[in-house]
């Protein structure tokens, strides 16, 4: 149960998350899932709605941290066109792994939030659009529509008011650029995920050109917390600015990886000692990538940081979609970021060609540096590459290559250095 | 002109198909699904497969085309009975990955991206399959298998060898 206190909440998106069979309707709402709606659907309008998320101070939880009732404000009115809602279930960014767990352990609760939001947003049609490789979690969720359905949560007149949706469940096939929202609008179109030029943005031209609100999964599962204890009760959670509770997928060189809900402005000390059960070898990390594999590298200096949008930036990083990779004193920072520039090589939709053409010159010099192959000019190529993609392009993913490279450089030069040096001999 | 089809989608195949075509507001929006469910039909996307799908959906060949060699999950050429993709991305890469992979080709006799020559092992190599909690993880035939290591995969291959010889 959720606490109505703000300062007793263990837990909003994960609550009921360990509990068994909730993936089953009867369960369900047994455990409370859908106690809110029928409220919403009668006594709360669109206004008072967007109002309360508006006050709740949610950020999008998928990585930008845009603030959530904003996104929804710049939805036109009486447009004559559909307004469509997606929930971006892409889950791609390495690190990543938290959207997954709300879709297979509580699929209702995704559910409920995309009803509250459609309803808000005055959405007939919904979609997830779920990463292909989650055939489990799509099962999941297609199993529980189909009882939502049955049970008049979803479809015509929903709960007997005038508020229908439909909601479907939509499989990417492998590509990492659909998390973009753009480009998952261009792949549930049926085509390649190539990002759209901006503006206009998705909320006044987004699926088949109308108006198009795409949330993240912990995003919409939230909401349904947000209309039940009031948009001050969440913003109460956390800390100003950066309100709320948020998941982070701890990955890597920890004892106990996972996904951990925890207040906003926890440590990350905290959530990797006290949460992850520590290192795996020795005390203080080598390095830090708080928000997934695109954001910029923290170090052991910046262990005391605490997990808000505000404070990340400031290091210099981000705190993305919370998505936490953990490497001690172990760990070969070099192959990994080798490693990474043949993910973002893989992955860019080539439409840009300082992102398609700069993604694959960082792993070919990355691959001779790793092999003891390159030269003490490589690092001013690998340098002038990544300055040269960054922001240059339609979307984001260049900027995300060239984070690793940048805090290789910055942070790890004389480490590169030697293994010039080492192989060279 | 159409290629010569010899394959064909079920009746039911179809009326899933004409189900899924109405939950969208473009017709084009189930090609994605349409491609998973050839497939899963025929094993992998041949030409035949493709025409197919772009008859089926009243596309042209080349824009189906250009869907399935942009996506990695779409495969133009049959894999093995087992389809096993190793994720070796950061969080699987730091616990194993690299090694379990190694493992995998050696054991088995092949490179990264072949079949087993008994047509039973296929190894691949995928980008973060967003399960890193579990890492390394291995898919095998689209089902997560978490914390894997080579114990765990000699033993599945040993199993399901046995059960096909």
């Amino acid at each position: 149960m959720i606490s109505s206190d703000p300062k007793q909440v263990k837990a909003i998106c994960f609550d009921r998350i360990h509990l068994e069979n909730q993936t089953s309707l009867a369960v369900a709402k047994k455990n409370g899932a859908y106690k809110f709606l029928p409220t919403v659907l009668k006594d709360f309008d669109n206004e008072r709605i967007m109002d309360e998320v508006k006050k709740s101070g949610l950020r999008g939880r998928g990585g930008a941290g845009f603030p959530t009732g904003l996104k929804w404000s710049f939805v036109p009115r009486l447009t004559g066109k559909p307004t469509y809602l997606l929930c971006n279930a892409d889950e791609g960014e390495p690190g990543t792994f938290k959207d997954r767990d709300i879709m297979r352990f509580d699929p209702h609760l995704l559910i409920e939030g995309m009803l509250m939001s459609g309803f808000a947003l005055g959405v007939k049609d919904a979609y997830i659009y779920i990463r292909g490789e989650f055939l489990h979690e799509a099962n999941v969720l297609d199993a529980a529509i189909e009882e939502a359905y049955a049970a008049n949560l979803l479809g015509e007149n929903i709960l007997g008011t005038d508020f229908s949706m439909d909601l479907t469940v939509h499989r990417g096939a492998g590509a990492y650029i659909c998390g973009e929202e753009t480009a998952l609008i261009e792949s549930l179109e049926g085509r390649p995920g190539r990002p759209r030029f901006k503006p206009p943005f998705p909320a006044v031209e987004g699926f088949y050109r109308c108006p198009t609100v795409v949330n993240n999964v912990e995003t919409l599962a939230t909401i349904p917390a947000i209309l039940e204890f009031g948009g001050d009760w969440h913003a109460a959670i956390g800390v100003p600015n950066n309100t709320g509770m948020k998941i982070f997928s701890v990955s890597g060189h920890v004892n106990k990886p996972g996904n951990y809900e925890v207040p906003m402005g926890t440590s990350l000390k905290t959530l990797i000692e006290e949460y992850c059960g520590g290192l795996q070898h020795g005390t203080v990390p080598k390095v830090i990538i708080p928000g997934g594999s695109s954001t910029p590298w923290l170090l052991a200096e910046h262990y005391d940081t605490p997990l808000t949008y505000d404070a990340m930036m400031k290091a210099g990083s981000m705190l993305g979609s919370g998505a936490i990779i953990v490497m001690d004193e172990t760990a070969d920072v070099i192959a990994l970021t080798r490693r990474l520039t043949h993910f973002y090589a893989h992955e860019s939709c080539g439409q840009c060609s300082p992102c398609r053409e700069g993604t694959g010159w960082l792993e070919r010099v990355m691959i001779r540096v790793e092999n003891g192959q390159g030269c003490e000019e490589d690092l001013t190529v690998l340098y002038d590459v990544a300055t040269h993609m960054a922001g240059r392009t339609i979307c984001a993913l260049a900027d995300g290559a060239a984070a690793p490279i940048l805090s290789l450089l910055k942070h790890f030069p004389d480490e590169v250095r030697a293994r010039l040096m080492e192989k060279a001999a | 002109m159409s290629l010569q089809n010899e394959i064909h989608f079920t009746s039911e195949r179809l009326q899933e198909i004409d189900v899924l075509v109405k939950k969208y507001p473009g017709k084009r929006s189930a090609l994605l699904p349409v491609l998973h469910m050839a497939q899963e039909d025929f094993g992998y996307l041949s030409m035949a497969a493709q025409q197919l799908v772009a008859d089926t959906l009243n596309l042209r060949l080349m824009v189906v085309r250009e869907v399935v060699t942009f996506y990695t999950m779409f495969r133009e050429k049959p894999c093995g009975t087992y389809l096993l993709e190793v994720c070796t991305n950061a969080g699987c890469m730091l616990n194993g990955a690299n090694e379990l992979l190694a493992h995998m080709t050696e054991s088995l006799g092949i490179e990264v991206g072949e079949t087993t020559s008994d047509g039973m092992f296929t190894v691949t190599e995928v980008e973060c399959a967003g399960a890193c909690g579990g890492a390394p993880v291995v898919q095998i035939n689209n089902e997560y298998h978490e914390k894997v290591d080579a114990t765990y995969m000699d033993a599945f291959i040993t199993r399901v060898s046995g059960g096909q010889s």
